[in-house]
Order: C-alpha cells, then structure tokens, then sequence
C-alpha cells in the first residue's frame, strides 16, 4: 500500500507492506539508520521516534498507522546545519559514550521537555525512564538534558 | 501480511470485522505486537482504534467519569479529575511502562490483555468501575471483576470490543493510592501490587476500605475478610501488621522469573504498612 506521512519535514510517500514495522521503514526503505532496534520488544527505547510530537516506540508501530502523521527522527532534529539545543547538551556534557542510546535517549529529552520545560533532576530521570543505556551510568545524561532545559529558558 | 484496517466510527468498525473474520482488535499495540513478534502468529487482519474519535472521549458529570476505551495512560495522567479524585489510578499510570508506551497503550488494552500484573486493573477494582462492551447488535456493562476471567481472559465474546470504562467518583474526603513493588522503577512488569479506597471518620476510625492485589493470584484479588477486619479501626501499625497475616495468607500467587509466591505472599502483606504513612 502507498503511506503519505511527513517525515523530519519532508512530505514522503512510500510503498510498503502495511504491517511492515516502522522501525524497519525508517531503516530499510528510508536508509534513516539513526533509529536503533535493540530489543525489538518496546522494553529499551533505543528506537524512540516522535509522532505527532509525541515519543512512541518504533519498533511498537506499524508502517499503516503513520499515515498522515508527521515523524521526527534523529536526522530531522538539526535544523540548518545546527544542533538541537539538546544534541548539544549531549556533545558539551559528554552525555553520549558508545552512542547506540543517544537517538533514542535525545528525541525522549525532547519529548520530556516539550512536556515539561522544568524538569527537576528526578523528573529528567522519570523522563528517560524507558531508555536503557549501558555506558554511561546515566548522570552525563540527566547532566545534559538539565542544561538543556536551561538553555531552552533561556539561563546560562 | 496481516492486513490493517483504520475505521473512523464504531458502524464501519462493525463492517470491516464481519467481513474479515479471524482479525483482531488493536489498541495501543504494546501487548498485542510483541506477541505476535515473539510467537510469529499473525492474525489475518488487525483492526486499529486508533482513529475512532468516539473511543478517545473522557466525560464525567458529579458522581461518574467516562473514559474512552482508546485513552492512552499519558491522557490519564494529565487528566485533572484523575489527579485529584481518583489517584490510585493515577498512581499506577504514573508507573505503568515509561513514556513512550504510557503515550501508545491504552485503559481498554490494558483491561483486555488482563494480566495479573496489569497496573490499572487493581484501581479499577476498588473503584468499582463497570466496563461498557459493545457489539454490532449488542450493548452491555460489566464489573471489572466480572470482565476479567483468568490471566489474559476475558469475559469479551467474538464480535465484542470494550468501547469505554466508567468509574464512580469517590466521595470527598476519600484516599486512594497504588503501590508497586517492581525490579526497578520503570519498565517493570510488577511483582507484588496493592490498591486501596479507604474513607475515614473525624477520630480516624475506617469507615470504607476496598483493597485489591496485582500480581498476587491468576486475577486480581480481593480479600473481603482483610477489609472487614481494617473496618471500625484506626490505621495503627500494628492493627496493619495482623492485617497483612490476613492478606499473606489469602492471596494466591505463583512463583515466577520475577519472584517466588512465598516473597510475593510476603509483599502483598507488608504493602498495607504504607497505609500507617498516610493522611
């Protein structure tokens, strides 16, 4: 079937089963590889993408259900050549180690502080609570998506 | 190829599932994806929720609240009426998963994937929330308890989807909380859990209890006799203490990956020591 879908901006049809996984759209059809599949099982978060602004699990949808969705992934963060105020926060902080979390771990920082520009260091933690990464004990992160959220407000 | 269907109202959801027997229902899809990931058996057709508006509705007057069988745990949590009148349910949501999945699952998925460890489901019980059903020639309410037959059983026929699940409001000056204890904090699948309603008069003294246990029996359990002996009493630690015997010894749990029945029969019991801590 033919899926009409914004994607990182881009008005995007595609041709595609339509139960195919949107993980292995992004992947395989689209050559965006920034999404990672770990467990396949919704458990890791290394596939977060957002739909509709919201984070959702890539590897939990179905290609059908994106249509006429808009879909951010990793690549469609940066605008004009500039990081994402939280990107950065992950390179200033040294948040990001093997990076294979990183995606998942921003695009739900994002998510977190579209929800919450405030977050407190415990909410940062709730916020990234469905993302598992196994380098960097976590700390770098809560660090980075702290002064993310500060830089957003506007506090140097 | 499975094939996917989105109808847009109840009427064309009737059509599309007698002409594609076999299918199955889909709501959030964090249960029923994984499953047929892991047992590689896909359903002819699945027929997804999502975009029926009528199922995503919250409405409530005084004495009741109306939630759409398709409200994503995220809209419960931002829900005030949730927040403020019915805050065990508001507790469990706020473990339930981590953002991502409380953004895809569903009030509805989560009552027909009837785990014994579904975090919504004990609320429900002490709630006493009815489960509203329909099918295309058919409508009729339920208890929770009579909805949830076995683990991952329900009391659903073929043809019938759950449209929406209403809660009566509790009395002002009623406490509710949800506790759970997990592996870790997120993304666990819980171990022992315990929802209570409780009202208590001007001394202190228990008016109203309702108790219910998840992950503590092949349903949710509820155990009127710990209730009865709660009743007329103030909280005191030690009044808990011989309580939790009570629900130690009732609750019917098994061992698993996650816990033995023994740590669970424990838990469950010592879950009603919280109530010493509130107000």
């Amino acid at each position: 079937m033919k899926i009409n879908f914004l994607l990182n901006g881009k008005e995007t049809e595609i041709e595609i089963e339509p139960d195919r996984r949107v993980i292995d759209l992004l992947r395989e059809e689209c050559g965006l590889t920034g999404s990672k599949e770990c467990c396949g099982a919704g458990e890791c978060g290394a596939c977060t993408i957002l739909v509709d602004g919201e984070s959702r699990l890539s590897c939990l949808m179905l290609a059908a259900q994106l249509e006429g969705r808009e879909v951010i992934t990793i690549e469609g963060l940066a605008k004009d050549g500039c990081f994402h105020v939280v990107q950065q926060a992950f390179v200033d902080y040294g948040a990001v180690q093997c990076g294979f979390c990183t995606p998942g771990m921003i695009l739900a920082a994002v998510d977190l502080l579209r929800r919450n520009p405030t977050p407190s260091r415990e909410q940062i933690r709730e916020g990234i609570s469905g993302n598992i990464c196994r380098c960097t004990g976590y700390q770098k992160i809560v660090d980075a998506v702290y002064f993310a959220s500060l830089a957003l407000q506007g506090v140097n | 190829m499975m094939e996917i269907f989105f109808p847009d109202s109840l009427d064309e959801l009737w059509a599309i599932m007698s002409a594609n027997p076999g299918g199955a229902v889909m709501a959030g899809g964090t249960d029923l994806l994984v499953r047929i990931r892991k047992t590689g058996r896909k359903p002819p057709a699945l027929f997804c929720l999502e975009r029926i508006d009528e199922l995503k509705q919250i409405r409530e007057n005084e004495k009741v609240i109306f939630i759409g069988a398709y409200v994503t745990h995220q809209r419960l949590l931002e829900n005030l009426t949730v927040q403020k009148r019915l805050r065990a349910l508001w507790d469990a949501v706020s473990v339930l998963g981590s953002p991502p999945v409380r953004h895809s699952g569903t009030i509805g998925g989560n009552l027909c994937t009837a785990s014994p460890a579904g975090d919504t489901l004990p609320p429900l019980y002490v709630f006493g929330a009815e489960v509203d059903i329909r099918s295309k020639s058919n409508k009729r309410s339920v208890s929770v308890a009579e909805f949830i037959t076995g683990p991952g059983r329900t009391s659903l026929h073929s043809g019938e989807i759950v449209t929406r699940v209403s809660i009566p409001l509790p009395a002002p000056g009623t406490i509710s909380r949800y506790y759970k204890a997990g592996k870790r904090k997120a993304m666990a699948i819980t171990v022992a859990s315990m929802a209570v309603q409780a009202k208590k008069d001007e001394n202190g003294i228990i008016e109203l209890i309702k108790l219910a246990w998840g992950s503590a029996g092949a349903t949710v359990v509820t155990l009127p006799e710990a209730e009865e002996f709660l009743r007329g009493h103030t909280l005191s630690e030690e009044r808990l203490r011989q309580a939790g015997k009570l629900v130690s010894a009732g609750v019917t749990p098994i061992d698993d990956i996650r816990g033995s029945a023994a740590y669970r029969r424990m838990v469950a019991g010592n879950l009603l020591l919280r109530l010493a801590h509130e107000n």
